[in-house]
Parts: C-alpha cells; structure tokens; sequence
C-alpha cells in the first residue's frame, strides 16, 4: 500500500446500530493522510454511514449506537473528551446537493471563521479570498462577492461549499457522492480540484461512480450490507479484484 | 443477473474471436497440404481468402472498441476485451504468415524438391496442435492448457533449428539446391513464427483469466 504516509484514520472492530438495525459490521481500515479514499458500494451499504462516523455527524440521529475504536491521528472520536466543534472544524463534510446559505458568496465563506471567533474585517476578507481561490472558484465571482450565492450555477455552487469548509482549515475532507447533481464538465472541474487539494487535505469521497473512484482515489474501499469486503488500491480493485463480490458489483453484475 | 445485454454482446464477442481463430487455423491446414502436395491452385487459395481474415480482425476490434466507449468494462470484463484486442493481432500475423508459406510454395511449386519434407510437417502438425490448444484454452479459460503451449514452442524452435542445419547442407553440396533451399529456410521460419505468435495468445488468455503477465516464448 502506500507505505510512506502516515495513518490519518484508523477503525478497528467498529460497528454502528440505527436502533435494531446494524449498519456497520466490524469496520477494520486504515486510511492514509493526504490522499484520496474512495469509498463505493450499493445503496444502503453503509459508506455514506461509516463517512459520518468519521465528524460524528450520526449523532444527530437518534437511537444511534457505536461499538469499537475510531482515532483520528491516534484519538479516539467517539471519547468522552472530544471536543465536537472542534471536530467538525477538523473534519469537514460537503454534500451530494450544494446547500449553500441564503446570503452572499462573501458571507457563505466567513460565516464558519466567524462562528469560531474571528471577527477582524481584513481577516476575513483574507480567509474568504485564500478559500475561494483554493476552491477553483475566485476568478469567477472575484468583484461580485455581495451577490447572492443562491445564483451561482450548481457546479459553483458546489465549490463554494467547498470554499466554505475550507474557510475554517480542516484536515479531513469528507465528501458524500459530491458531483453525482452536477453536470460532466462542472464534475471533472471538481475532479480536478480534487487532485490539487489532496497535497493539502486527507480526502474521503463515496461515490456511485465507478470511473470517478477510478479516475481521483488512489485507494478504494468496497462496502457491501454494512461490511468492507475489500479495501485495496485503486488500480487493483479495478482490474484485478480479489473477491468475487466486488468484481460482481464493479462490473454491473448487481447493484 | 444485471447487464444482461452487455454480457451477450461479451459472449458475441468471444464467439467471433473464437470464428477468426478457426479461420486461421483453416488457413494454415491449406498451406501447408497445398505445400506438401505442391499445389500451386490451393496455395493461391490460401493468398485470396486472407481477405475474410483481414476483415474479421476490423470487424472485431471495432466490436471491441464500442465495448469501451459504450460499457465502461471494469476487471475481468476490461482484460477479457484488452485481450481480445491483442488476440486478433496475433491471429492477423498467423494469417499473413499462411499467406507467406502459400506464396513460397507458388514459387517452388515447379520443381521436384531438393529432400522429401520431413521436419517441416512435423513442425506443422505441432504448431496446428498448438493453435487448436489456444482456442481450447480460450474457449474453457484454461491456464494450465494455455501454459503448456510454452513446451510445444520450444520444440518448433528445435526443429526449425534442425532444418536449417539439413537444408545448409544440400546447399553446400550443391549451389542448385540454393534458391530452394532458401525458400524451405523461409517456410521453416514462417512456422516457427506462427508458434511464437501462439504463444503471444496462451499469453494473452493467461492475462485475460488471472491479470498475471507470463513470458511463454522463453
């Protein structure tokens, strides 16, 4: 595997139940840092569940139970002195539909550095201009950040979601089928993107899109009812997988 | 089971490789009878029918490549159509090499050979056998049946090794003999050219089956 880079994520035994119904069955993985992880698998399989294990977004849905480890650079998440704000700021998540808020492109980005104390103009205005150009985005809403971000085409509006988790400089990035709305040409801008902040930021990306895991992860894990079947290198996973579940799914034979 | 189109239109294509292949194979038996017998009509017959081999190879690759830009093949799907590619390259060469042995025959045919033929049909009858283990090993994804093709090579090698050794000697004896024997020195190369291009194809299946990469022409 890629022997270099340090542990970023690592579960061990770790399940998850939504009451009755266990979503997660024993996770073991190991997920570097500075790379791109793609995790695929049919609907319901959990990738999208063991995504938000990883910022403890599952916590907001009730009756959720966790067993296991899950250390993030050697911390443990689910611990009782994990500061959950702090979390979410390290780990930040972007989402299937872009959901940015009704205000300004200006005000979408500052708001996270604002909710975490910054309150100097100059400063923000700093924050906001280094994430939009880290997002691909500034050289097309430079001169008309008061507009309203709610008019931005959806592969924009995309990207300022991303500017707007990069405003608050995480670590992770946790992106959940991002380009599955869009359209091809604004999902291989966001492709590229990918490639440029992953020298930055340990990516995590679910995806539905067998060629997108293929063309950006270096790694690529497969989930199926809740388990990790395989979890390889992208190359092998998508020419020569060893079990036969995951040939099965990747080749369209079910799923 | 999903995809069941696509799966057809894999098997269509397995079939219409497995078509070109015992085109060739047929294209070989010819030759080599229109040799033995110096049959100048079945060796231009060997030279005309290259054509249906000629076109079969582009029928299927553009098969092949409707397969990628239409189904996106993933794993065994992409090797099974990477090798098909290859397979019918493999199978063209065999082709043209039949064609070579047909056109040497039209031009020895008017003259009583130098030496009646001894090594040459053997390295036929095994090159012939090697072909039809191929297409076997294809057909039934058979590793072991495509590994063995490496042993059966080697032999061809030897006895192309020997026939140059015997025709040398009746052109030294005798500088008549030299324009013949050259020609024969051809054929010989010709049929251990075709086994080579045979193993190129136990390759390729091999890769197809397990994605490991064997040299079998050591």
């Amino acid at each position: 595997m890629t022997e270099n880079k340090n542990t970023k994520v690592s579960a061990e035994n770790l399940s998850l139940w939504y009451g009755p119904f266990q979503a997660l069955k024993d996770i073991h993985i190991c997920i570097k840092e500075k790379e791109i992880t793609a995790l695929i698998g049919p609907s319901g399989c959990g990738k999208s569940t063991f995504l938000r294990t990883l910022n403890r977004m599952n916590d907001l849905i009730p009756s959720v139970k966790t067993e296991g480890s899950l250390l993030i650079d050697n911390q443990d998440v689910n611990s009782p002195d994990i500061d959950v704000v702090a979390l979410r700021k390290k780990v930040g998540m972007v989402f299937q539909s872009p959901n940015p808020f009704p205000m300004s492109i200006f005000d979408n980005v500052a708001y996270g550095p604002k909710i975490h104390g910054i309150r100097n103009k100059d400063e923000l205005s700093h924050i906001v201009i280094k994430s939009l150009k880290k997002a691909a985005l500034w050289d097309e809403v430079k001169g008309q950040l008061n507009k309203s971000a709610l008019s931005l085409s959806g592969g924009q509006q995309q990207r300022l979601c991303i500017a707007r988790v990069l405003a608050v400089e995480p670590e992770i990035l946790l992106m959940d089928e991002p380009t599955s709305a869009l359209d091809p040409i604004s999902t291989l801008r966001i492709e590229e993107l990918l490639q440029e902040l992953k020298n930055q930021f340990t990516i995590v990306i679910v995806t539905h899109n067998m060629q997108q895991a293929a063309r950006v992860s270096h790694v690529t894990g497969f989930f199926l009812t809740g388990e990790l079947i395989e979890y390889d290198l992208t190359e092998n996973i998508f020419t020569k997988p060893r079990n036969k579940k995951t040939e099965d799914y990747i080749t369209g034979r079910f799923g | 089971m999903n995809r069941l189109n696509y799966q057809n239109t894999l098997d269509e294509l397995k079939r219409e490789i497995l078509k070109m292949g015992s085109l060739v194979k047929e294209q070989i038996e010819l030759t080599v009878s229109a040799l033995a017998a110096q049959d100048l009509e079945l060796a231009q017959k060997v030279i005309d029918r290259d054509d249906l081999v000629d076109a079969l190879e582009l029928k299927i690759e553009e098969q092949c490549l409707k397969l990628i830009a239409t189904q996106q093949p993933m794993a065994k799907d992409l090797r099974t159509i990477a090798a098909g590619i290859k397979i019918i390259i493999d199978l063209e060469r065999i082709g043209d090499n039949a064609v070579d042995i047909a056109k040497t025959t039209l031009r020895i045919g008017h003259e009583p050979l130098m030496k009646p033929l001894i090594d040459i049909p053997r390295m036929t009858v095994i090159t012939e056998d090697m072909l039809k283990d191929a297409l076997q090993a294809y057909v039934n994804e058979d590793v072991e049946l495509a590994e063995s093709l490496a042993e059966k090579d080697h032999e061809v090698d030897r006895l192309h090794g020997q026939v140059i050794r015997d025709v040398l000697t009746y052109m030294f004896e005798n500088p008549k003999n030299i324009t013949q024997g050259t020609h024969l020195m051809f054929i010989s190369r010709y049929l251990e050219r075709i086994a080579d291009h045979v193993t190129n194809l136990g390759e390729n299946i091999i890769y197809m089956v397990t994605a490991e990469r064997k040299d079998l022409n050591t």
